[in-house]
């Protein structure tokens, strides 16, 4: 690789290659070593969170309690959430950002590459700790599992053993390596373009990207803030959230869904982006509305800082407190709406081909737009009161998420596959993962709005035997979602190991800098800066 | 974690092998995919509300798949499609981004309207009106009723699967009898963690959270029973926090207050009288009413879950958390690790005052017969044959060391 000669005409890694051995990825410095690193790390996170989630189906599968003690399945519950928004998700969107950002704004590397090094290492000491919340309460004297779900409210998280102060630290890591991973993508984004690409001309991957690592640096202190009240509450005798002593439970919620409710963009923006990149590309014609669509971006993550109490609706707020929240939700409609707008716009009048980075794209407009539309139906209170903590919650957000950053993030993997290994990958295996993913989603997850409006609540263990038939028809369903990551797996190990060259350009209708570069691209993206007109 | 559980449902699957087997009808009546139909006033505006949502989002979704359908058929390289450079720099290209936020803001003006005109009167309790008052009280893991005009007290627990069969994890012992036509005033609160009230024919659901009073109200409008759940994770059994409203006419109301009234008097003679108990007569007494308060967490047979729950079993191994072994050592239940039964007086005071600080509340509501009852069986129970019988007047006793011992 250290050899390879760009289109440039200049010689990159020239000085030094790649170190050989452990040292390359321990001690890595490089935007690409490290963008694999956060890749594979997010993989092997993905399947152990979706190997909970066919645990939770199976003991789903039917009414009665088959296959665990509750408080194991509340556990589950808990970190299958967190493995994969933190685990997952946020470390996926991030290896693609440190992948490609460089190359797509004409960088040779990323700004703070040292702080890089450091931002993955805390995510994998977090991600240790995430699994060993898990592990404790199977030793002696390690008390009870932590059966609270994601949002971890007291007083339940007060009640929980030592498993909880694993958790807390957990999220005090991966707070840390959000920053920094975000200030330094704020830091390359601001400083590292190269000359004549203005903000305005920037790749849209790049502005999803800047709008997130804000999003970040303000919410994270906020949760970090939390868990810290909630440490000392269960060690030093604070009562930050115990009412008896004078604290408030309800604050908990308030400053985890200041956190929690942004997250939600942060896991969903870089996705968007990922799409806006796709789309031109098989439709073959520019992006519709450049402009709008980095405006919506902007818009979304900041009304999407001012509404979070609407997943606190039946707290007991006074009635202009839950209208502001409920009309501010609904507004979030309106860039979100605009950015879909302009996706279908884009295939407008296109040349569209459907492989498969195409195919997600196109199926991520459809069904994100059903995950945004129940959300509307969850912001409207009087609806929300019958909807809140039941199955047709889970619905949504799956909806919502799994088209709107999981899907995304798979759709990059194919897009960006054959630049990152320089290898083709297997068309015909893409496709059948696509449909597989299809199928077994929509079984698993469009029957939980009917069990949630049926009166199931979520996080339970067992049910009435009144829910069966849609438990069933979700739980097979599941399993084939589940299985359809065996083939992924086995289509990205391919394409790593081998298959048919890749041009540098790789698809007929792709734009921008990343694709003048060789695939896979020199060790040093650019040495000398392309000038952008 | 696949250990054998207490509570494996045996007969449930057996419900659904044979309603696989019948092709469901015969099992059960309709397939449960909408709200429920609504009892009351509330809960019908709310109803309206979820089908004008509904359809604007099948409206909308209908729009979206419409276009997205016709382009991917239409505008395909395969076809022959040339793509058309220029789209974006048309008017509507320019105009777009004023365009449709203007058309998506019709859209949430016309929904928040709607819901602003209901929400009002759902979520501001009428203050002038006369109100039957019901307070409702989460712990871990039933429901406490207690109707503040009549001086009632209900407790409310799921009924095992033997007893409630179909109805399991729907069926309650005791149901939250309400009158219908009558403005009903909820205050909703919690003992421990959060648990959140839902009755979706009632149509609202409220968190009940320690600390906090918050309101509700509703006027039931047609008799019958109505079935919710615990809506907030609360714990191990979450899922066993069933809620059966019954709403029946005035006049069966005053009825079932009076009965009600009848019984809370009955019990109270009965507890406070002089009688000296017989050890057979406390220890069945105390077997079911420990199987009913204290078995969800000791479990059936004395050996708890450790390490959130202890056993009760002299002799057996705990260990756990400081925070619940060191308050077990000094009440003289712990040593070496090893549960012992330790001396009466504490036994009397964890029951009745519950240790602060960890989950084991107070059960100072039982009455002094109940009490006895308990602790008798506890202490002899389990082969904890210790033979130590404990009569009412020894809980009166022990009730009043343990309010100036308590910070309550």
């Amino acid at each position: 690789m250290s050899s390879t000669t760009t289109t440039h005409g200049h010689e990159s890694g020239h000085h030094h290659g790649p170190p050989r051995g452990w040292r390359r990825w321990l001690l890595s410095t490089n935007h690409k070593d490290i963008g694999t690193m956060y890749l594979v790390f997010a993989l092997v996170m993905l399947l152990l969170g979706g190997a909970m989630a066919m645990l939770i189906r199976a003991e789903l599968f039917m009414p009665g309690i088959q296959l665990m003690e509750p408080d194991f399945y509340n556990n589950l519950v808990t970190n299958h959430a967190l493995i994969m928004v933190f685990g997952a998700v946020m470390p996926a969107a991030a290896g693609m950002a440190n992948w490609m950002l460089p190359m797509m704004i004409g960088a040779p590397d990323m700004a703070l590459p040292r702080m890089n090094n450091m931002s993955f290492w805390f995510l994998v000491a977090g991600g240790v700790m995430l699994v060993l919340s898990m592990v404790v309460p199977f030793l002696p004297g390690g008390g009870t599992p932590v059966n609270t779900g994601w949002t971890l409210y007291p007083p339940l998280s007060v009640q929980v053993g030592m498993s909880m102060d694993f958790l807390i630290f957990t999220v005090h890591l991966l707070g840390i390596s959000s920053i920094l991973a975000s200030i330094n993508i704020i830091v390359t984004i601001m400083n590292c373009r190269a000359p004549g690409m203005t903000l305005m001309k920037m790749p849209i991957f790049a502005w999803s990207w800047l709008v997130t690592a804000f999003l970040l640096i303000l919410i994270m202190p906020a949760l970090a803030g939390a868990v810290t009240m909630l440490l000392f509450d269960r060690h030093f005798g604070t009562s930050f959230f115990n009412a008896a002593g004078g604290g408030d439970p309800v604050l908990f919620q308030h400053l985890f869904w200041f956190f929690g409710h942004p997250e939600v963009y942060v896991l969903l923006l870089p996705s968007m982006g990922i799409v806006a990149q796709i789309i031109p590309t098989f439709a073959r014609k520019p992006l519709f509305g450049y402009g709008s669509t980095v405006g919506a971006m902007v818009t979304v993550g900041t009304i999407g800082m001012l509404v979070w109490a609407h997943h606190q609706y039946t707290i007991g707020m006074s009635l202009a407190a839950v209208t502001y929240f409920m009309i501010g939700t609904i507004l979030i409609s309106i860039p979100v709406g605009l950015l879909v707008f302009n996706f279908i716009a884009t295939m407008w009048r296109g040349a569209m081909t459907f492989e498969t980075p195409m195919l997600f794209a196109v199926a991520i407009i459809l069904l994100f737009t059903f995950g945004g539309l129940t959300g509307v139906m969850l912001a409207v209170i009087p609806g929300d009161i019958q909807y809140h903590d039941s199955y047709f919650v889970v619905a949504h957000f799956h909806y919502a998420l799994i088209p709107g950053a999981l899907l995304g993030l798979y759709a990059g993997t194919f897009y960006w596959l054959p630049k990152w290994t320089g290898h083709m990958y297997d068309e015909r295996l893409g496709k059948l993962f696509f449909w597989m993913v299809m199928v077994g989603f929509n079984m698993t997850f469009f029957p939980q709005h009917f069990l949630g409006l049926a009166g199931m609540p979520r996080r339970i263990v067992d049910y009435n035997v009144m829910f069966t038939e849609f438990n069933m028809l979700s739980s097979v369903g599941a399993f084939l979602f589940g299985a359809a990551h065996l083939v992924l797996l086995y289509v990205i190990v391919k394409c790593v190991r081998g298959g048919a060259a890749a041009t540098d350009k790789v698809w007929e209708g792709a734009e921008g800098l990343e694709w003048t570069l060789p695939s896979p691209p020199p060790f040093h993206s650019f040495t000398t800066p392309p000038l952008v007109r | 974690m696949c250990s054998l559980d207490p509570c494996r449902q045996g007969a449930g699957r057996a419900a659904v092998a044979t309603m696989l087997l019948t092709g469901y009808s015969a099992a059960r009546a309709e397939l449960g995919y909408n709200l429920p139909e609504p009892a009351s006033l509330g809960a019908r505006d709310i109803y309206d509300i979820h089908h004008l949502t509904t359809t604007v989002v099948a409206v909308l979704l209908a729009i979206v798949v419409g276009v997205v359908g016709y382009s991917l058929y239409t505008h395909r390289k395969s076809r022959g499609f040339v793509a058309d450079q220029n789209l974006h720099k048309g008017r509507f290209g320019r105009w777009s981004w004023v365009l449709i936020p203007v058309v998506v803001l019709g859209v949430d003006m016309t929904i928040a309207g709607k819901a602003e005109q209901v929400l009002e009167s759902l979520w501001e309790v009428p203050k002038d009106k006369e109100m039957m008052e019901v307070k409702v009280t989460g712990h871990q893991w039933w429901w406490e009723y207690e109707y503040l005009d009549q001086g009632i007290r209900v407790e409310s627990r799921y009924t095992p699967e033997e007893q409630s069969r179909d109805l399991y994890l729907r069926e309650v012992d005791n149901r939250l009898v309400l009158p219908t036509h009558t403005r009903i005033r909820f205050l909703h609160t919690s003992a421990d963690v959060n648990h959140a009230f839902w009755v979706p024919e009632i149509g609202f659901k409220k968190d009940a959270i320690a600390g906090y009073i918050t309101e509700t109200w509703t006027v039931l409008d047609r008799e019958g029973v109505y079935r919710g759940q615990c809506a907030e994770l609360c714990g191990t059994w979450h899922a066993r926090m069933p809620i059966v409203v019954e709403a029946v006419s005035a006049e069966r109301f005053s009825a079932w207050v009076e009965e009600q009234k009848l019984k809370m008097a009955a019990a109270t003679a009965e507890a406070s009288s002089d009688k000296v108990r017989s050890k057979e007569e406390l220890m069945e007494m105390g077997r079911n009413l420990y199987n009913k308060n204290c078995a969800a967490c000791h479990q059936l047979d004395g050996k708890g879950l450790p390490p959130a729950f202890p056993p009760l079993i002299a002799g057996s191994a705990f260990s756990g958390g400081e925070s619940m072994t060191r308050p077990l050592e000094e009440r003289g239940f712990l040593k070496d690790g090893k549960i012992v039964l330790g001396p009466v007086e504490k036994h009397l005071d964890i029951v009745i005052n519950g240790i602060p600080g960890t989950s084991m509340q107070a059960w100072k509501q039982l009455n002094d017969l109940e009490i006895a009852a308990i602790v008798t069986y506890e202490r002899n129970a389990f082969g904890n044959d210790s033979g130590d019988v404990i009569q009412p007047p020894d809980v009166g006793k022990a009730r009043g060391a343990g309010v100036t011992a308590s910070a309550q």
